[in-house]
């Protein structure tokens, strides 16, 4: 039996390379700066109170966990409202809108979003008294290798 | 039907803050992709998921082609009391389907 | 996607320093995942693969064919007469005089025993009837290939193990017994046991079986991927499975 050299497995890999999909057109910051304002109405944001959790490094775009605390309490008359997810990258820079009231009794929120590229993610956060938290991630895309043609 | 998994505690106490999760079978088609005669596939996503907690709505969302396939959603809810935990969604063929669940909140409040 | 494809040449990058595959040293893939990966399949709430298992026991216990016996009636609670089932396959047919996979024995009942129309391959149904039948050996430890009969196509699979092919003139053992634990672009190589089948792979965002996988690792070195149902396909999973002896069957798997 032979054994693969380093260049071999290189080889393979550049060639897995070139069965990538194409990839349709993608959002760019200033399409996902937009959409926040869409979701702001233009108020001010400001870093804090809001905690995104994500792998640093996924093992498939297909597939990446994501979740979102925020730390606030939840009473009825001083809550938070909405929890929204931004991504830079992908051909919509939506990914989902949250909408809590005070019986969530807690800000957590969990799920589960494709991501087509290594890019920048942002949660943000409305409270109930109309001001907007947020926190934002870094997130780097490996690809698979032997993925169907 | 598409085939679903919900997860709510059938028991907890009063005032407890627990959690559900749902996993829902769809294919979360983007809209963004190809078939293989090279038209756009329509997009068919769940884009509205909403929880009500004995008629009255706890929690929603609006999701976007960046959920993935089999759309998973956990969130949480202050266990008032017993009663009907439903969780329906609509998707972009205006399939809507509801789950329910039981929870039996115990009698002695959370310290 | 420029980037995309440059990120890649970059990103294969293989790590040095591991050692050959050993009896001792032997790892299901889930092993090679990311803890978010492993949390996944871990967590029967969150396993996408359970969507599947719990189809499989709907259709388990649905009459079928012009025989309209559903599995059910002649097999009972599966939890008892199919626990540790497929750690046994594949497992030799007296009436092929050939090893035959779970999937081919549970294709045969549909056909003689309930008299009903084949599922194709791949198709949600014949992979949640797989995906319940094999979840009530999960945990088990793979038994394949004790059959003496089998011997000889064990050897064939392990030929097609050890062969060089596809335009790239790679063994899947070039890749998975010498160079497991490696990187090939962002994925980790595994020893490519079979423990998880059929599996929730992300790549896919579905289910698939075993030989849907390995027509992804040739379709990667650039050879003819096998039929599904071949010969070939067969004797590499008895292969594979004979050389998983002894770990867990971890049904629904899921993989990256
Ligand atoms: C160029 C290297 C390479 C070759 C050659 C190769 N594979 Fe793979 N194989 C991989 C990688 C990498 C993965 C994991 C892919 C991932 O996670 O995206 C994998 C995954 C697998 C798995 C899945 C294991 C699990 O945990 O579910 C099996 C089984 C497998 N390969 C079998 C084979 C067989 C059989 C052949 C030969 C026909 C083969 N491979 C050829 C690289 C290779
Ligand atoms: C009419 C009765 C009948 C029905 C219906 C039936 N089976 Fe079977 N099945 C048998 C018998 C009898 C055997 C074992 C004898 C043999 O080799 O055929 C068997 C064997 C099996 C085995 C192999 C068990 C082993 O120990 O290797 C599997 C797996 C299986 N059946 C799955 C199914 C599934 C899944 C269904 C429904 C899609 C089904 N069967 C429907 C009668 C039935």
């Amino acid at each position: 039996m032979t054994t693969a050299t380093r260049r071999d497995i290189l080889r393979a890999g550049a060639a897995l390379g070139v069965l990538l999909m194409v990839r349709p057109a993608r959002a760019t910051p200033v399409e996902m700066r937009v959409a926040i304002e869409a979701f702001t109405k233009g108020a001010p944001v400001s870093s804090g109170k809001v905690d995104l959790v994500l792998p640093p490094l996924v093992e498939n775009g297909n597939s990446v966990p994501v979740t979102v605390n925020v730390a606030h309490w939840m009473r009825p008359d001083d809550h938070v409202k909405a929890v929204a997810l931004f991504n830079e990258k992908n051909p919509q820079p939506n990914v989902a809108i949250f909408h809590l009231s005070h019986r969530a009794g807690r800000a957590t929120v969990s799920t589960r979003i494709r991501l087509g590229d290594s890019q920048k993610i942002v949660a943000i956060a409305q409270l109930s008294d109309g001001t907007f938290w947020s926190d934002e991630a870094e997130v780097i895309v490996t690809l698979p290798a032997c993925a169907e043609s | 039907m598409a085939r679903t998994l919900i997860n709510v505690p059938a028991t907890a106490k009063r005032g407890e803050v627990v959690e559900i999760k749902a996993l829902i079978s769809h294919p979360m088609e983007t809209g963004f992709r190809t078939g293989s005669d090279g038209a756009l596939i329509p997009r068919d996503i769940i884009h509205r998921f909403a929880c009500t907690y004995n008629g009255e709505e706890v929690f929603s969302a609006d999701l976007f082609p960046a959920i993935t396939a089999n759309p998973f959603i956990t969130f949480t809810t202050v266990a008032e009391e017993s009663g009907e935990i439903a969780l329906s969604w609509t998707d972009d063929q205006g399939n809507t389907q509801t789950e329910t669940a039981k929870i039996t909140v115990g009698q002695d409040p959370v310290e | 996607m420029t980037v995309r494809r440059s990120s890649l040449a970059a990103a294969v990058i293989l790590l040095a320093g591991t050692a050959l595959a050993s009896d001792t040293d032997r790892r299901s893939g889930f092993d090679f995942m990311g803890p978010q990966t492993q949390a996944m399949q871990a967590d029967d709430t969150a396993n996408p693969g359970m969507l599947s298992v719990l189809d499989g026991e709907d259709l388990w216990n649905t009459p079928a064919g012009a025989a309209n016996r559903s599995c059910a009636d002649c097999h009972g609670d599966a939890a008892t007469s199919m626990r540790g089932v497929a750690t046994r396959y594949p497992s030799y047919d007296e009436k092929a005089k050939a090893p035959i996979t779970l999937d081919q024995r549970i294709l045969q009942c549909r056909a003689d025993r309930q008299e009903a129309p084949p599922l194709a391959w791949e198709s949600p149904d014949l992979l949640a009837l797989s995906a319940y039948v094999a979840h009530q050996s999960r945990g088990l430890p793979v038994e394949t290939g004790a059959d003496p009969q089998l011997t000889p196509f064990i050897d064939q699979g392990r030929e097609l193990f050890t062969q060089r092919q596809g335009q790239l003139d790679f063994s899947c053992a070039d890749c998975h017994d010498a160079n497991w634990g490696k990187r090939l672009g962002g994925a980790v190589i595994p020893q490519a046991h079979p423990t998880g089948y059929p599996i929730y792979r992300l790549e896919w965002q579905a289910m698939g079986s075993l030989q849907r996988r390995l027509r992804n690792c040739m379709a990667g070195v650039r050879a003819e991927p096998y039929g599904f149902g071949s010969p070939e396909h067969t004797e590499l999973e008895l292969f594979l499975m004979t050389r998983a002896r002894g770990l867990p069957l971890e049904t629904p798997g899921v993989r990256p």
